[in-house]
């Protein structure tokens, strides 16, 4: 019998290739459901989750509200900002405060690396981790896999590359453990100053030369420079980066083959990837958007499955 | 395989056949009626019926769809396994189709329950009737019945009925297994 292996998603590093398979064929099937006329299903009526953002969110906290009412979960939605963690409340005791209302499920945001983990040692509720600093972004990766799979049928052997600011980016780190769980070969791609020390060390190609990585991959993945983090300038100036590390159609057009563009949002238009390429065929930005509502409902739905 | 073999090669053919011209009996031409099987195990039988009666009325035209219960079962966190969903091919509406849903083996009713309500969010069916292989009876949690039987059998609450089918074992046979 298939059963999921984690009573948490803290990170795709404690998941199994098994978990990450069952979480893309639970997500076809609410892929489906999300695309018929009545598109909720009952089965998570019985929970309640709280939804606690410590950072600023639009798609992800959306994303994950639409996941939990299509699945009739009741949900409270709590940010930081208006709370009283600006009273100086900790983080045990705010969550330990929302738990005491009974609450099942807790998906969190938080700006410290780590802050899921800790907390899953400290409280009851399973947690869903929705991003905790440059450490990990799970539903994220799941998300980005499930589409690289919808678009080109499987994500074994296709060569992924991921362009710019690795360094400050949790997405770059779950990613790269899907993709190579799923069998698919890395490379990361962005200026010296954003590529951490030692990358190597996942197994994944370092490269600075933009047009040598698109000409070797199948799919680009191209983050959002996070200037939110970079409390130093790591390039002289955004036009410098766009120059060299900018997706535009002349770039595109120039490679003898098709590539598939990815891009886990917000899109800065004109720095990270060209107005014209993100609204190409190539790119797929918005299927992922659409996907990640089914694959957090198929998370959401086997997590809350194994509790009796 | 141990236990009691109660439903045959030969006899589960002719109770197949006999299903399929009940079935035409009642829907004539199947211009208003669907046929759904329920996942996982109804399929085997929901299929063998769509291809014998596409058959016998020389026609490709008669709706066909399985549907999966997993996210309308009642016993979702109560139980100790995980529920899988398995696949769902649904690719039309039952709004004021005649339904007829197919299952293996009616025991308590609850994956029926389930079905009507997976059932209604794909839309109102004009009438649903239920067409299972083996009816145990005497045992139903739900007041809910078959509309077309292949065979009932009166058996006891730790008794399980198997249905096996050439597409996944050897042979089509139904055991009883006492444990």
């Amino acid at each position: 019998m298939k059963k999921f292996s984690q009573r948490h998603l803290l990170g795709i590093k404690d998941l199994t290739r098994d978990d990450i398979e069952l979480v893309f064929e639970t997500a076809d099937n609410f892929k489906a459901i999300i695309n018929r006329p009545i598109k909720k299903v009952p089965s998570l009526r019985d929970i309640t989750v709280a939804n606690i953002f410590f950072e600023n969110s639009t798609r992800t906290r959306i994303s994950f509200e639409l996941a939990q009412k299509r699945l009739s979960a009741d949900i409270v939605n709590f940010s930081a900002s208006s709370s009283s963690v600006s009273k100086g409340e900790t983080l045990i005791d705010t969550v330990k405060n929302i738990l005491s209302m009974k609450v099942d499920m807790v998906v969190m945001r938080h700006p410290a690396p780590g802050a899921c983990i800790f907390l899953a040692k400290h409280i009851d509720a399973q947690i869903i981790n929705a991003g905790d600093g440059t450490h990990e972004h799970p539903t994220q990766a799941l998300l980005d896999a499930y589409s690289i799979r919808e678009r080109l049928g499987s994500v074994k052997g296709k060569k992924v590359v991921i362009v710019g600011d690795i360094l400050h980016s949790r997405v770059a780190l779950s990613n790269i453990y899907c993709l190579q769980k799923l069998g698919a070969e890395v490379m990361v791609c962005g200026p010296t100053t954003l590529i951490p020390k030692y990358i190597e060390s996942l197994g994944v190609k370092v490269e600075h030369d933009l047009m040598k990585a698109l000409q070797w991959c199948d799919v680009a993945n191209m983050l959002r420079i996070q200037l939110e983090r970079q409390d130093i300038k790591y390039f002289p100036s955004l036009r410098e980066y766009s120059m060299l590390y900018g997706v535009n159609k002349y770039r595109l057009d120039s490679l003898d083959k098709e590539i598939v563009i990815m891009h886990p949002g917000p899109v800065n238009r004109g720095v990270e990837i060209t107005s014209e390429v993100a609204d190409s065929k190539n790119a797929i930005i918005l299927d992922q958007v659409e996907n990640g509502v089914a694959t957090r409902m198929a998370v959401m739905y086997l997590l809350a499955g194994q509790q009796a | 395989m141990n236990g009691k073999v109660i439903l045959e090669k030969k006899q589960f053919d002719i109770t197949l056949d006999r299903l399929c011209f009940e079935l035409i009996e009642k829907h004539g031409n199947f211009s208003e009626t669907a046929l759904i099987g329920l996942q996982p195990r109804g399929i085997y039988l929901s299929r063998r019926i769509h291809a014998r009666i596409s058959e016998i009325l020389n026609t490709s035209k008669i709706l066909y769809g399985e549907l999966d219960i997993a996210f309308y079962r009642d016993d979702f966190r109560r139980g100790n396994e995980q529920i899988i969903p398995s696949e769902l091919k649904m690719d039309f509406s039952v709004q004021d189709k005649n339904i007829v849903l197919i299952d293996d083996v009616l025991y308590t009713g609850r994956t029926i329950r389930a079905a009507l309500d997976a059932l209604t969010d794909f839309g109102r069916p004009s009438k649903v009737e239920l067409l299972v292989l083996i009816d145990r009876r005497f045992s139903r949690h739900l007041p809910i019945q078959p509309d077309y039987v292949g065979m009932a059998v009166d058996s006891r609450a730790n008794d399980k009925v198997k249905v096996e089918w050439k597409e996944t074992s050897k042979n089509d046979v139904v055991h009883i297994v006492t444990n």
